[in-house]
């Protein structure tokens, strides 16, 4: 065991590597935090950075790395152990004891491992209460979760975290689906944690959110470490900025008044949606006209996935969508996409264990034999590495090639609406260039009308006729791409 | 709050078992038979929600353990002539072991595959059983040389207190700090992970308390019929309708799962003048239940008490 003075590290990881079948999701990563520090690891959606905290945590076993916390390497350890030893985490989503009050279900958290502890002690209570008072909670102890307002779900789950007094706290988002009067006051509470002298892991989507709370940053993308400095710093880097903002964007984007549709394709009018308690959209109001390309950018947890799938026909919501000056509200989701609104989500949901081919037929089911042997010749042209994959099972396939099926599967819907929900996430710049080229192509020849959701702007940029920037549900910009940087750039990292 | 509807319940509880107990002094010995065995049914359906409402888990194969239970206890009796009260703890014990075996290695695997293992484990036994004809007595069923007793009125009183006992036990738990673990394993495993718990031991144990409940009444449950048979003790259909008796009664409220068997039972035996249409009509209103009110008899009372 190495001799570690007082101000060392409390937490030193290194070359932590994690691997799912063929994806390196985290490439040899290190790090350090110490006692009463706030670090963040930052990236955008798909750096691996949630990935890394779950390996560190035993959530996700590290295929290789050390993990040394006081000098003892803990990796692969169970979460369990790892949580026994002195972590706590604070989850983003939370399913709390419905059927337990506030003040039982901080309990729990107290409670031993052992299959011994039948009754309740009255020390626990004592503590759980002072944790409850800590974090804000003492009003509504004695009340469920589903009367709880949103903040003070969140906080329940800090108060969980740190229960058992734990010297790393690790939080996954720490903002997410809070207002930004709640955001001020989970900073304080999570700055408590630090003056306590406890070290303070948090992951977050980009620099700007955290960078007033955190003392050191690590920026990471494609599952490596870029820099790790102070915020100011690694907002400085000129990769970090390349990562997020681009370099020169070269735009071609075609003037509004070019299409000369008296109805747009698509409008979507004053649409809110929650999540239970949280807010996903709040009246979000966009068009598309027929033929353009428009694309919605905003950091994940922004509100993209939500305004698509709201469109594709899978959340209820308030407002309106409207395609071609028809509601539709109430169609299902199979009837929207049969007429030509169709999605390539984020997350692809390809059939793994299917064929490339028996993907794609599958998109081009209710084609005619000879439309849908047309349409894969076409398709062939746009992405030609599908038709050597042919034969191979999806699952299969790399990173890559499973968005270029997941696009080419949606393309043989003959949608005459594309969305197209993060198709670069994950992947590589080469990747990227390719997918970047199909869409140009699309553009030149086709008459399709694109909807695509980006975090990367320079992928989104030069595809867009027309932007809007999504923030926190709200969209807070609308132009076209080249007055962006000038305008909106700035506000997102 | 919580603390007066505990009260209130333990209350209505008292009054409930206070009656069911004066029961042998006004109705027929048929109704009082019934009774019995939809005790014992009680028992198993109380010990099924342990694991599928607090651990999470759901165990298709409740017949497995009451089988093991039961015959274990019936073969010993048969062959060697024991005690009645040594071959019903042997029984239990036999149980838990089988439990422990089946569930160690199939807590290990995710999602529907656990519940296939148990479900897999019934047909098993069930082939064990005819099988080994000379040892279990087969397809025509295993005769019982002794009974716990053959007073009918003691039998009924013997099955309550043993419903009751289970009940206050397997409640207790669930509502201890235990219960509160297994329930936060159930729910969300990768957190109870992180805040320090043992997930797989945890729910072992919820296993293993479940097997012993199980084989403990399917033991009793042959020694009051003097025999036992696949069809009463381990056939898939008995496992069917513990899962439904628990799932009317309320997921996750243990009481409910007793209310629910014993619904089930009596409400069987109302209909039986329909002849082949009882079981149908039974099954019906278990579906409308399962559809409409998910949360079960008790289910429902509980969370809107909750929402108060």
């Amino acid at each position: 065991m190495d001799a570690i003075g007082k101000s060392g590290p409390i937490l030193q990881v290194r070359g932590l590597v994690k691997r799912y079948g063929g994806l390196t999701a985290v490439k040899n990563l290190s790090l350090d935090v110490r006692e009463g520090e706030i670090f963040g690891l930052i990236g955008p959606n798909g750096s691996g950075k949630s990935t890394a905290m779950k390996a560190i945590m035993g959530i996700e076993r590290p295929t290789a790395g050390e993990v040394n916390f006081q000098g003892e390497d803990i990796a692969g350890l169970p979460a369990h152990k790892i949580a026994r030893k002195g972590f706590g985490m604070v989850f983003q989503h939370s399913r709390p004891l419905n059927r337990q009050t506030v003040l039982e279900n901080i309990m729990v958290a107290l409670l031993p491992d052992s299959l011994l502890m039948l009754f309740p002690d009255k020390a626990l209570t004592e503590r759980a209460k002072w944790i409850a008072e800590r974090v804000g909670l003492a009003s509504v102890m004695d009340r469920r979760p589903p009367t709880l307002p949103f903040a003070d779900l969140r906080r329940l789950e800090l108060a969980k975290a740190i229960a058992r007094d734990p010297k790393v706290v690790l939080v996954d988002e720490p903002f997410a689906g809070l207002t930004l009067a709640e955001v001020g006051i989970f900073s304080d509470l999570i700055k408590s944690f630090r003056d306590e002298g406890r070290a303070v892991l948090l992951v977050d989507h980009n620099v700007k959110s955290v960078a007033a709370l955190v003392d050191r940053v690590l920026a990471m993308y494609l599952g490596e470490e870029i820099v790790t400095g102070r915020a100011d710093e690694v907002m400085k880097n000129e990769t970090v900025r390349r990562v997020y903002l681009g370099g020169a964007i070269e735009t071609s984007a075609r003037p509004e008044t070019s299409f000369k549709d008296k109805v747009p394709a698509l409008q979507v009018e004053n649409l809110s949606v929650h999540y239970g308690k949280a807010q996903a959209l709040e009246n979000v109001s966009i068009h598309v006209h027929h033929g353009e390309f428009v694309s919605v950018v905003g950091l994940n947890g922004a509100g993209k996935t939500t305004l698509f799938n709201a469109i594709s026909g899978f959340l209820p919501y308030t407002g309106d969508i409207v395609r071609d000056g028809a509601k539709l509200r109430g169609t299902s989701p199979a009837r929207i996409a049969r007429e030509g609104i169709v999605q390539c989500p984020e997350s692809r949901e390809l059939f793994g264990e299917m064929s490339v081919r028996e993907n794609l037929d599958l998109g081009g089911q209710h084609l005619s034999d000879e439309a849908r042997a047309r349409q894969l010749a076409w398709l062939f042209e746009l992405f030609p590495i599908l038709k050597e994959r042919q034969g191979q099972m999806a699952q299969t396939l790399s990173g890559g090639e499973q968005q270029m099926l997941a696009i080419g599967r949606s393309l043989m819907m003959q949608p005459k609406i594309l969305i197209l929900d993060e198709p670069t996430l994950g992947l590589a710049p080469v990747i990227l260039e390719q997918l970047s080229k199909a869409l140009e192509k699309l553009r030149q020849t086709t008459s399709i009308t694109v909807l695509l959701g980006e975090q990367n702007v320079t992928f989104a940029l030069p595809h867009a006729d027309r932007v809007y920037v999504l923030e926190h549900a709200r969209i807070v910009w609308e132009g076209d791409p080249g007055r962006f940087a000038a305008e909106a750039g700035a506000g997102y990292l | 709050m919580a603390g007066i509807f505990a009260s209130r319940l333990f209350l209505i509880s008292l009054v409930v078992i206070a009656v069911a107990a004066t029961l042998p002094l006004y109705v027929s010995g048929y109704v009082l038979g019934l009774l019995t065995v939809a005790y014992y049914f009680g028992v198993f359906a109380m010990a099924w929600d342990l694991l599928f409402g607090f651990a999470g888990e759901v165990n298709f194969g409740p017949t497995f353990l009451i089988g093991v239970g039961a015959y274990t206890a019936g073969i010993l009796n048969n062959l060697y002539g024991w005690s009645v009260y040594i071959c019903i703890v042997l029984g239990a014990l036999a149980s838990v072991v089988a439990g422990f075996v089946l569930a160690l290695p199939a807590l290990r695997v995710r999602g529907p595959y656990f519940g296939l293992t148990t479900l897999v484990a019934v047909l098993m036994l069930q082939n064990f059983v005819v099988v080994f004809a000379g040892l279990t007595g087969g397809e025509i069923g295993l005769t019982i040389p002794d009974v716990i007793t053959i007073d009918a009125n003691a039998n009924y009183w013997i099955a309550l207190g043993f419903m009751t006992i289970s009940a206050a036990i397997l409640y207790g738990l669930s509502q201890s700090p235990l219960g509160l673990v297994l329930q936060a394993s159930g729910q969300d495993s990768v957190q109870a992970g992180a805040l320090g718990f043992n997930i797989v031991k945890h729910k072992l144990f919820a296993f293993v308390v479940s097997a012993f409940f199980s084989g403990l009444s399917g033991a009793m449950l042959v020694f009051y019929f003097g025999t036992a048979s696949v069809g009463t003790v381990v056939d898939v259909a008995v496992g069917v309708n513990v899962i439904v008796a628990a799932v009317l009664g309320g997921r996750r409220t243990v009481l409910g799962a007793a209310l629910g068997a014993i619904f089930l039972i009596v409400a069987g035996e109302f209909l039986r003048p329909t002849g082949e249409l009882a079981t149908f009509i039974v099954s019906f209103v278990a579906l409308l239940v399962v559809l409409f009110f998910p949360g079960g008899f008790l289910g429902a009372a509980l969370s809107r008490e909750a929402r108060q």
